[in-house]
């Protein structure tokens, strides 16, 4: 070890791997439904993709979780995502492909994506 | 990247109970489920709660499961970490609130705890030095070694109000100045990680649970001091803190925070570990130097003090783990952000181990200056089976008690010493209506008189005298004036030994004494120990009018001694019976008393 920058670089990128352990905040939660139904439906690569995606990114704030049975089974894989002081968004029939989308769009820049969520998709 | 971290405490508490084996549960289970890339197990230090142990905690939702056994792992990775519903049945139940789950600092155990010392411990993995890194650690170090002076980094140390926290509370920049003061080729570092009282292990959970923070701390103190070299001093009987520290010093050399020109600054320092046999004597700071200098572990007279001729004789800087541990962090937030802390002569935090009857055994780190109370009833949960607090033990064989009546004292240095007592390294033993104190004080003697090391005969033949006199009380053989004596010879040791072993062994008797003189008196004069702990002074005998003539007693006592016809209340013969209590254990209607 020779400098401080080199001492901070160290820290900063095992820092961000640790960002989960900071415990429950008031940040934005994505949760994912991963029971039976939920895994059937391929509920996994899309958890996968989230995180990758919220780790690539650098976000801070943002947890990444699971939950059971949401209860519209036919929808899976659900995806439902908690922001401070705002309505819960669900998205339904998701998959890792519009995995960027939504973070780049809803948790990034606070547009969810309408034509995904549960309202434009059961109403057709 | 994993998006669960699955934290299992590896401290000592929690691998008794076979932690080990659940993390091995735990990363079969995970391949089995194909999850081993999304889920990260991680063995941490210790959380403080060992009661609960073993302990797990799951991010990102901060779920914390208790008494986990490995039975219970399919069901938490098939439930929790595959489908996302917490296992409720092992979440502790303080966490849980009507449809969620609060976080841990909300508890009653956390709450009131403020963790300087104990800051990593349960949060990050020991065994990595990049965790250690990623919560500022060796920032401390960069600092001192980039921006300031040795003279400034003691006057920090000075102005933060650091003391000692291995029992003794010497103010700590005070102890870095001597020796910085005296020009020698060489300097040396000591870690007294020898933490030998019965009942206290706060630095093991440091070294188990964030050993890189007494490496850092250590080469501060080595840069302040102008040592070079350090010596970790620490028990054999501690092999998961030794493991740790070991790679925690191997990390640190192979990523240039230890060894030739840190930083750049020129400054070199590199770390030995030397392990303890298991003498307590060994714990007293000239004992310490001398056997890692290779010879018996025993002690030698003071001047000259460590810091003009320690270690092989040259300069040296000895501290206790916790002391260390505060280090990096005062040095990083500044002296103000640790004096602000705590009381106006002790500040900061001390973390205590506690043990005996208490329903929240384990580590807690609270600021200077909370009372006995707040510890015991608030984060201790208070004393097991509603019986009643009567005293608790500070500061091991050296220490004395501190009865129900002084609870609300703040505990800080000062406060300790003015009521007879002493801070110590930090085991705090509960002791509720069923001790004896004149047992207590019986106990600890007994351990001094195992560890004296011979060497003066105050210590060596005085403590084994007060312990015979000890034994006639508690046979019910004594007079008052051996009470007398033992006082006499109390104050004679403490103030003739050669060293802290002997100069505090009396210490639990005089404690004893001073707030429990009654039960001496009733063990001398009324021959009966109010607890009902001294098996000489006491007598099983059956209740007449209780006893239903069932037999059980008489086929359990192991001697015979109790006879009696069937449905006839039976008696005990005194002369025959050894006190073992299998009797009062076994019958089911409570006849049987202890008198």
């Amino acid at each position: 070890m020779k400098s401080l920058e080199e001492l901070m670089a160290i820290r900063d990128k095992a820092r961000a791997s640790m960002t989960d352990r900071e415990g429950t905040g008031e940040g934005i939660r994505i949760v994912v439904g991963m029971a039976t139904c939920g895994i059937a439906a391929g509920a996994r690569p899309v958890l996968n993709a989230f995180v990758e995606e919220v780790a690539k990114r650098g976000l801070k704030n943002v947890t990444v979780s699971q939950t059971g049975c949401i209860g519209m089974c036919q929808y899976e894989p659900i995806v439902e995502v908690f922001a401070p002081g705002k309505e819960k968004v669900t998205y339904v029939k998701m998959s890792p492909e519009n995995v960027p989308e939504i973070v780049a769009n809803h948790i990034v820049n606070g547009n969810p994506v309408v034509e995904k969520t549960v309202g434009a998709i059961v109403k057709n | 990247m994993y998006r669960s971290h699955v934290l299992v405490c590896g401290g000592t508490g929690c691998t008794s109970s076979h932690s080990a084996e659940i993390i091995e549960a735990l990363e079969s289970e995970l391949k089995a489920k194909g999850l081993e890339n999304e889920i990260k197990v991680i063995k941490t230090g210790c959380f403080g709660l060992c009661a609960l142990g073993p302990i797990m905690i799951v991010y990102p939702e901060g779920c914390f499961y208790s008494e986990v056994k490995v039975e219970d792992v399919p069901e938490i990775v098939e439930e929790h970490l595959l489908k996302g519903r917490m296992v409720k049945r092992l979440i502790y139940d303080e966490t849980i609130t009507k449809d969620e789950i609060k976080p841990l600092n909300e508890t009653n155990f956390y709450k009131k705890q403020h963790r300087i010392a104990l800051r990593n411990c349960g949060v990050i993995d020991p065994e990595s030095i990049e965790e250690y890194i990623a919560m500022d650690g060796y920032q401390a170090l960069a600092k001192c070694l980039t921006e300031m002076t040795p003279e400034e980094v003691i006057q920090v140390v000075k102005d933060s109000g650091l003391r000692g926290r291995g029992g003794g509370g010497f103010p700590t920049g005070l102890k870095w100045s001597f020796t910085a003061k005296n020009a020698a080729d060489q300097k040396y570092v000591v870690c007294n990680a020898d933490e030998g009282d019965p009942g206290a292990f706060m630095d093991r959970s440091v070294l188990e649970g964030d050993p890189h923070c007494i490496v850092e701390a250590m080469t501060i103190c080595g840069y302040a001091t102008g040592a070079t070299e350090g010596y970790v001093y620490v028990r054999a009987e501690y092999p998961i803190a030794v493991s740790r520290l070991d790679k925690a010093i191997k990390d640190a050399r192979e990523n240039g925070l230890l060894g030739k020109n840190i930083f750049n600054s020129g400054f070199d320092f590199d770390l030995h570990i030397r392990l303890g046999a298991g003498a307590f004597v060994c714990g007293e700071e000239t004992a310490l130097m001398t056997s890692i200098e290779g010879n018996r572990g025993e002690p030698r007279p003071r001047p000259p003090y460590p810091a003009v001729k320690g270690l092989f004789g040259k300069p040296t800087t000895e501290n206790n783990v916790e002391t260390f541990a505060n280090i990096p962090q005062i040095i990083l937030n500044g002296a103000e952000f640790f004096s602000s802390m705590g009381t106006e002569k002790s500040a900061g935090t001390k973390v205590f181990a506690l043990g005996g009857k208490i329903n929240n055994t384990g580590l807690v780190e609270v600021p200077m200056g909370t009372t006995l109370r707040e510890v015991i009833e608030d984060i201790g949960g208070g004393i097991p089976n509603g019986k009643k607090f009567k005293a608790a033990q500070t500061g091991g064989p050296s220490g004395g008690c501190i009865p129900a009546s002084l609870m609300d004292t703040p505990i800080d240095y000062d406060n300790l010493t003015a009521i007879g007592c002493m801070m110590g390294s930090g085991g705090l033993i509960v002791m509720d209506e069923d001790n004896c104190m004149v047992d207590i004080a019986k106990f600890f003697l007994d351990f001094t008189v195992d560890e004296s090391c011979g060497k003066c005969t105050p210590c060596r033949i005085g403590t084994k005298r007060m312990m015979e006199i000890l034994e006639k009380i508690t046979d019910g053989k004594a007079t008052l004036e051996d009470l007398d004596e033992l006082e006499k010879l109390a104050y004679y040791i403490k103030d003739n030994s050669l060293c802290g072993l002997g100069q505090t062994a009396p210490n639990p008797v005089l404690a004893t004494l001073r707030f429990f003189k009654d039960e001496y008196i009733a063990h001398i004069v009324d021959k009966k120990c109010p607890a009902g702990v001294c098996k000489a002074l006491l007598s099983y005998v059956i209740v007449e009018d209780k006893c239903k003539g069932c037999t059980l007693c008489s086929k359990k006592c192991p001697v015979g001694a109790i006879s009696g016809s069937v449905k006839n209340p039976h008696v005990i013969d005194t002369t025959k019976c050894i006190k073992c209590g299998v009797c009062m254990d076994s019958c089911k209607f409570g006849a049987i008393i202890k008198k």
